[in-house]
């Protein structure tokens, strides 16, 4: 059952998106796996993540309708890893970068491949 | 970590995916994960672990008594009796919905939820709006669900916790005493299982 549809204020809760995937988009399952993988290489316990993501949900910044969820889910598990000196941001920065100018420079309907980056990092 | 099928036709990156992407190549070179491995994680999470699971443990639990002893005493064994286990270690408790006594779930700190059993949350479930009012007004969030209890029903939220995760066993609905297991599976809804819902037959 769906909550009844009403206009959304503050405290409304979200109407039920039909959901025949879990994930909105492809990068937020991958987002999602990464942290199960890492958390079952002891890279971090469950906890250290669940102040984590809690920190980032509670973070001004986070919308009210939980919309970003899995944004907040990326940034948490990003700051978790450069405060644990396993990633640092400049280099994120700079890898991120890297692979939009793969996609761009890869032909319409093959796999965007880091090495097709003009620039390599 | 190089190859994947990409969903986006125009070859324009999403940000986010791009960050995604950046850490995958990150904690590949640095061996902390497998692209394999978290394939096979999507994969799971995304087509073979949902509220089905949940509703075969809620099934059994109404049809075989001695299960729903064992739920009730300890649930994480109960559970993984039936092949469903937590990965992240974490333990499950079972409240049973009475006729005075409604369970309702929340995790107020961040989206805590028992994956294992009802797979991912639904998108209200992480919402700021219900993790705080479900502990506030729990009467009034029941009711956007379209459920209303009784006056004289209690009704208990229990807050999800890293280590503890809670199932709903919902009252199973009168006129289902000839039901099989199977059959009383069929009734049983995620949101029933999370006490937003209730179980009725035909629903």
């Amino acid at each position: 059952m769906s909550p009844p549809e009403k206009p959304l204020s503050d405290q409304s809760l979200p109407l039920e998106i039909a959901e025949p995937n879990v994930f909105a988009q492809p990068w937020q399952a991958q987002a999602f796996a990464l942290v199960i993988s890492l958390h079952e290489k002891d890279v971090f316990s469950w906890n250290e993540w669940a102040d984590a993501l809690s920190g980032e949900l509670k973070s001004s910044g986070a919308s009210r309708d939980g919309s970003d969820y899995y944004d907040c889910w990326l940034r948490a598990l990003e700051r978790l890893l450069i405060g644990k000196n396993i990633a640092s941001g400049h280099n994120l920065d700079a890898l991120a970068a890297s692979w939009s100018r793969a996609a761009h420079a890869t032909p319409h309907g093959q796999p965007i491949c880091l090495e097709n980056d003009p620039e390599p990092v | 970590m190089t190859h994947r099928d990409d969903h986006d036709h125009d070859n324009h990156l999403d940000p986010m995916d791009a960050r995604v992407r950046a850490l995958e190549t990150t904690l590949c070179e640095k061996g902390l994960i497998d692209p394999a491995a978290i394939d096979v994680i999507v994969d799971t999470y995304q087509n073979r672990i949902g509220p089905q699971n949940g509703a075969r443990v809620v099934a059994k639990a109404w049809h075989d008594p001695a299960f729903a002893d064992w739920l009730k005493r300890d649930a994480t064994a109960a559970i993984a009796s039936l092949g469903f286990t937590g990965r992240q270690g974490e333990h499950m408790k079972a409240v049973f919905n009475r006729p005075q006594t409604h369970n309702l779930v929340v995790c107020t700190l961040c989206s805590c939820y028992p994956w294992s059993v009802l797979g991912l949350p639904p998108v209200w479930y992480k919402s700021p709006p219900y993790r705080s009012r479900a502990v506030i007004d729990p009467r009034g969030v029941l009711s956007e669900f379209g459920v209303s209890l009784n006056e004289d029903v209690r009704i208990r939220v229990w807050d999800s916790t890293a280590e503890l995760r809670y199932l709903v066993v919902p009252m199973r609905p009168a006129g289902t005493e000839d039901y099989s297991e199977e059959a009383l599976a069929a009734l049983v809804t995620r949101d029933s299982m999370i006490g937003t819902g209730l179980v009725d037959i035909g629903t």
